[in-house]
């Protein structure tokens, strides 16, 4: 594993006073942590987290049946904006099984970025309905692997996707694509937040 | 991989918490709460207290003072919060609900197109 480790750490200036968080979740392989690493000015660590029951909430609790703790890795990576704010980005598992920690990552976050591979679409049905869920705010990025493209209306409609939320294509190994996908959710988000409409019913985005 | 907070090595962090694996609901500690040290190591006082110590000499996140100690979130909360109650740190921005204020999104928007 070649993270964690301390070598040539880059500190935040002593004004920093602000740290927001975005999630890109998706499937095993869909490029998760190439989107955080061409983005992130440190190199991506990852640490883990031990989730207990206790954690849990009432209506998903049977599906830690049987197993006061479970520990999932997950990596991060960081993006300094100015003197005082700083962007942490998340590649958070899509898999079923670690619904609880998306709900601990999720809780206050910016939003998300649902990273989709047009191969395997199927992937990423769990996580766009967990986001839906939570009413996290999220969009949706086609990573391009070099196959055939896949046409955004055909994506979309396999995706069941709002017509609201904004998809995008991406190549996650290149910091200005990967860039241009957070500029899209954050501008997402702020629009969402305009409207009026949306202010009166806020997310329920209290989950710990 | 090797490291604490795996199966391998319980005892260690059971001592590192004094057997405290959870922290008060009420704690301020957010994966992105950024910590600062206000004051330096003393002499006798628990190593990874020490290292804290250190590693906040400029803010830093939660999730990254865990990611250097490779100690789990939750043991490193309750580390902070021990550090918290001492005063021997501070936390910026405690954790909150969604943000959803335009101006903090456009100060947001604005740093990642300049990067």
């Amino acid at each position: 594993m070649d993270s964690a480790t301390s070598d040539a750490r880059t500190p935040l200036g002593a004004s920093a006073d602000q740290g927001f968080k975005i999630v890109v979740v998706g499937g095993f392989g869909v490029g998760k942590t190439t989107l955080v690493r061409s983005v992130s000015e440190i190199r991506p660590l990852n640490t883990e987290e031990t989730m207990t029951q206790a954690g849990a909430t009432v209506d998903d609790i049977r599906q830690v049946r049987g197993k006061s703790a479970t520990t999932v890795a997950f990596d991060f990576g960081r993006i300094s904006l100015d003197a005082r704010n700083v962007l942490y980005l998340f590649g958070a598992p899509g898999q079923e099984r670690f619904w609880f920690l998306w709900d601990r990552l999720f809780s206050g976050t910016l939003g998300a970025v649902v990273l989709v591979d047009t191969r395997r679409i199927d992937d990423s049905w769990y996580a766009i309905d967990r986001l839906e869920h939570h009413g996290t705010p999220f969009i949706v990025a086609c990573n391009d692997f070099g196959g055939p493209v896949r046409a955004g209306a055909d994506v979309r409609e396999a995706l069941d996707l709002d017509p609201q939320v904004p998809l995008v294509d991406c190549d996650a190994r290149s910091r200005e694509s990967g860039k241009q996908v957070l500029i899209t959710l954050v501008q997402h988000v702020k629009n969402r937040y305009a409207d009026p409409s949306v202010r009166a019913g806020l997310p329920r985005q209290e989950f710990v | 991989m090797n490291r604490p907070g795996r199966d391998d090595a319980p005892d260690r962090l059971y001592t590192i918490t004094q057997g405290r694996s959870r922290t008060d609901p009420d704690n301020p500690f957010d994966l992105v709460t950024l910590v600062v040290a206000e004051s330096e190591p003393v002499a006798g006082m628990q190593s990874e207290h020490v290292a804290i110590l250190k590693l906040t000499r400029f803010p830093t996140s939660v999730v990254e003072i865990a990611a250097e100690l490779r100690l789990p979130v939750g043991i490193t909360k309750v580390l902070l919060c021990d550090l918290l109650a001492a005063g021997r740190v501070s936390a910026r921005h405690p954790r909150r609900p969604a943000i959803t204020d335009p101006d903090i999104l456009e100060q947001v928007l604005v740093g990642l197109r300049n990067l």
